[in-house]
């Protein structure tokens, strides 16, 4: 007789289909790796001058630019996980699947988990070119661990806002949407320059007032600076905050999702 | 009537038209259209109909051949052939964003209508198809019908004496589709414009059509009048729809002996006729003989689409049809009817 | 030639039209300008008092240059979209079928290009002066800064069109957007191109637009340009991508539109 598979085998079986699945849409794995690359390369180029500006933390713009790459990895996940459960909405997938003895976290969780994952392996391409390129990380070897700590939950944070978005909307167009509009979120935030190298008043309140600002600076401190717990403390209390508010409301949105 | 000049036709020799990869799309073709009458061009998908037209109206230059349209050779004078015809192509290519009106607006400039006429021009053409009162709406709302006869009405805004249409009726439900032919004959007729029309429906050839010319494979394999091109194949089809559907086969057994079977509805048998209407009665006492009880039977003259399983061996639009149909209408490769063709006609060659 | 001005008058007609009665167009076109020129000249201000950086007229206004010329340039390959789309949905063959020299079209499409170049740096340039930019050029010269977006909105309308007329599908958008991106970013953007280090510094000396984004930049401050240089290449370009353009366009001709 059929047995119900446990939770974990079932969270393992979505998770691979989510990774299959991104793996093979070139569109879905490209971008979230050349586009972060050619933006640093552009930027540690074109605003090295910027680390002559006195009072600048550090003298390698490169070393400062490589918590914007990340950043943008993890805004990338949003996109991801928002527009494979948007497209299992729109395809009934997610209709059929609710037939099946397979528990609805088990979708959530296993569709993450993939998308987190596809996230993770493009850090560790961030990571390689960067040292490739020169980037010193101040804090050694544990700090590469506490980095991809941190990253995996901001990638987290984004995905289940990403799902959240994609499950309420039940529209991949929705998604994409909104992707610009935490791209806008990452450009006005500290992300560029430190923010109280920031002349424009405005700006500043702005980027203060951003919380990506702080999860841009908690990755930053691992490259420029020694340990800094304070950062560090304060991206991965928002990055949990986020995470817990996408995956509250993405619960919602799927149990309303099914039910329909 | 004062357009009926020469210059209102189709001269075509020898036109050849061969893509990169594949067979020749259209493979040296001849014919002529008078001026002031239609001419339906009829074959199934890919037969090189759209190619015909798209070479015709100047969008495809030939690879090898010439034609003259409205006077004018389509390589070197197609400028002034496209200043004389109007064309509306298969896909009706209108933009969901603009409005009926609008699009008026944008076809006669296009066609260099002077300035003041534009308007009146406009409106005159929109209500003329029936357009009026969707003339402020987006295109994008209109159905398959509006927009067809939308594309028909740009098609007209520079009074051209040819008209080319390019499947104009595939996918319109039967009332826009006749609505339509109402309007290319009134055309036709009243303004004694020389209408192009490709089709895959054979009875919107027979309804509209003066001449008919059958592309397969890129060559034409027949043309006449469509009256002429039925009295080829001469023979009518006989169908028996017997009392207990469990007869069917007895039936189809007991016809076959009348000639080869012909297309029909699942609980009926039909043959065509070798001996003609005389062997009616003898089937009839055949059949009875076996005893098939028969509940019904119909005669039907000989229409195009038995002229066109002839003639090209396949049914049009046979890919649309019940497996029983297309299994019966696949058989006969270009079949016993080829035989006795008659000469061609209506050819002009 | 009422003819060819007909059909270049409608097609121009007809593609403003839809661009300014559809948000979904007409807002990215203005927003992402916005966007660009406020997280550069807003964010990065201070990049402007590093030793070596002068700019008599100031950072917002080095900025406000990248981003016309940007803008611009960005114009011409969404133009270059429209234009593949165009011929992906047969709404081309429609022109096509009515022009007696097809030239008409392009010569259309070109202008819709400027036009729509014009909106955006109308915009652009009220919000540069709201937000306080310093403009130390004269008339003339902030004639000539304009001459040099409308040759590069030019230039990028050519080279889009040639892509379209070439593919004829809206597929080929990555194709239009990417070499226009690359070759833009490849330049002196936020910092002049003795300030740059690397790989992009060695890039933007030979990249050709960078000579222009220079003579921009030094035209709205009333600084000296080598304008010989600057205005020499962009004749280059138009005559290489204007080639480019009428060649495609022979192509879709014979390839049936």
């Amino acid at each position: 007789m059929n047995t119900v598979p446990s939770l974990p085998a079932q969270v393992a079986q979505i998770a691979r289909r989510s990774l299959l699945r991104t793996l093979r849409q070139p569109a879905q794995i490209v971008p979230p790796v050349i586009f972060p690359l050619f933006l640093l390369a552009i930027n540690a180029s074109g605003l090295d001058a910027a680390t002559m500006i006195p009072g600048f933390p550090s003298d390698s713009y490169v070393d400062f630019a490589m918590a914007f790459a990340f950043m943008q990895g993890a805004i990338f996940s949003m996109m991801n996980s928002g527009t494979d459960l948007a497209r299992d909405v729109e395809s009934g997938f997610l209709k059929r699947l609710a037939m099946t003895p397979m528990r609805r976290t088990a979708l959530l969780v296993g569709q993450l988990a993939g998308v987190l994952a596809v996230t993770l392996l493009s850090g560790v391409v961030y990571l390689v070119v960067g040292l490739i390129a020169g980037v010193t990380v101040e804090t050694g070897v544990a700090g590469v661990v506490v980095l991809f700590v941190l990253f995996g939950l901001i990638g987290l944070a984004f995905a289940s806002l990403g799902a959240f978005v994609g499950l309420r909307s039940g529209s991949a167009e929705a998604v994409q949407g909104f992707f610009p509009l935490f791209f806008v979120a990452l450009f006005l935030s500290s992300a560029s320059l430190p923010r109280e190298l920031i002349e424009q008043d405005w700006f500043r309140t702005v980027a203060t007032y951003n919380p990506v600002s702080y999860l841009v600076e908690g990755i930053r401190s691992l490259f420029i600076f020694d340990w800094d717990g304070q950062a560090l403390a304060v991206a991965f209390a928002i990055a949990a905050a986020v995470t817990c508010v996408g995956l509250a409301g993405a619960v919602r949105a799927l149990r309303t999702q099914v039910v329909r | 009537m004062s357009t009926s000049h020469r210059d209102n036709g189709i001269e075509v020799e020898g036109l050849v038209r061969e893509f990169k990869k594949g067979p020749r799309a259209v493979d040296g073709i001849d014919f002529a259209v008078a001026p002031g009458e239609i001419y339906g061009f009829l074959g199934p998908n890919g037969a090189g109909k759209s190619t015909t037209v798209l070479m015709l109206t100047t969008l495809l230059p030939p690879t090898a051949g010439t034609a003259r349209v409205a006077g004018h050779d389509i390589v070197a004078g197609a400028a002034e052939v496209r200043a004389s015809i109007g064309v509306a192509l298969q896909d009706a290519a209108l933009d969901p964003l603009l409005t009926g009106s609008e699009h008026m607006r944008l076809q006669t400039a296009l066609q260099g209508v002077p300035k003041a006429d534009r308007k009146r021009r406009g409106m005159e053409l929109i209500e003329r198809v029936g357009l009026a009162d969707a003339a402020d709406r987006k295109v994008g709302g209109y159905s398959g019908g509006m927009k067809r006869r939308l594309d028909l009405a740009l098609a007209l805004v520079h009074g051209p004496r040819l008209l080319f249409l390019d499947e104009p009726t595939t996918g319109l439900d039967p009332s826009s589709r006749s609505d339509l032919w109402d309007e290319v004959a009134r055309l036709a007729r009243e303004d004694g414009t020389t209408v192009f029309l490709t089709t895959q429906y054979l009875e919107e050839a027979d309804v509209l059509a003066d001449r008919v010319g059958i592309i397969d494979a890129g060559r034409i394999v027949a043309e006449g009048t469509p009256e002429a091109l039925k009295a080829q194949i001469g023979r009518p089809a006989l169908e028996i729809v017997p009392a207990d559907i469990a007869q069917r086969d007895a039936a189809a057994e007991v016809l076959a002996r009348f000639g080869e079977a012909a297309p029909a509805p699942p609980n009926a048998a039909a043959v065509r006729l070798t001996g003609g209407n005389d062997a009616l009665a003898e089937v009839v006492r055949s059949l009875d003989a076996e005893g098939v009880r028969i509940a019904d039977f119909q005669l039907h003259a000989p229409s195009l689409d038995d002229v066109f399983l002839a003639k090209t061996g396949k049914k049009l639009g046979g890919e649309d049809e019940t497996g029983e149909h297309a299994a019966v209408a696949e058989t006969p490769p270009a079949g016993p009817a080829g035989e006795r063709e008659p000469v061609g006609s209506g050819s002009p060659r | 030639m009422r003819r060819f001005a007909d059909v270049t008058g409608a097609v121009w007609w007809r593609s403003i039209h839809n661009f300014l009665t559809n948000p979904a167009f007409f807002l990215p076109s203005i927003i992402f300008p916005l966007f660009f020129f406020t997280a550069f000249a807003g964010g990065l201000s201070s990049v402007g008092d590093v030793p070596g950086f002068d700019f008599p007229a100031g950072y917002t206004a080095f900025q406000f240059c990248f981003v016309l010329l940007q803008a611009s340039a960005f114009g011409g390959v969404f133009t270059g979209f429209g234009i593949a789309s165009d011929f992906e949905s047969g709404f081309a063959r429609r022109m096509m079928l009515a022009a007696p020299n097809r030239l008409a079209i392009l010569a259309g499409y070109l202008l819709v290009a400027l036009t729509r170049a014009a909106i955006v740096i109308t915009v652009l340039t009220v919000v540069a002066l709201i937000a306080g930019m310093e403009v130390t050029g004269g008339p003339l010269d902030l004639f000539g800064m304009l001459l040099l977006a409308a040759i590069l909105s030019l230039t990028a309308t050519l080279f889009a069109a040639g892509v379209a007329f070439r593919t004829r599908t809206i597929q080929a958008g990555p194709a239009m957007q990417m070499p226009v991106f690359l070759v833009l970013f490849l330049a002196p953007v936020y910092v002049p191109v003795e300030l740059l280090s690397g790989w992009v510094e060695a890039v933007a000396q030979v990249n050709p637009v960078t000579p222009l984004i220079e003579a921009a930049r030094g035209l709205i401050s009333g600084d000296a340009i080598d304008g010989l240089l600057a205005y020499g290449i962009g004749a280059g370009l138009l005559v290489v991508f204007a080639a480019w353009a009428v060649s495609g366009l022979r192509r879709a001709e014979a390839a049936g539109g």
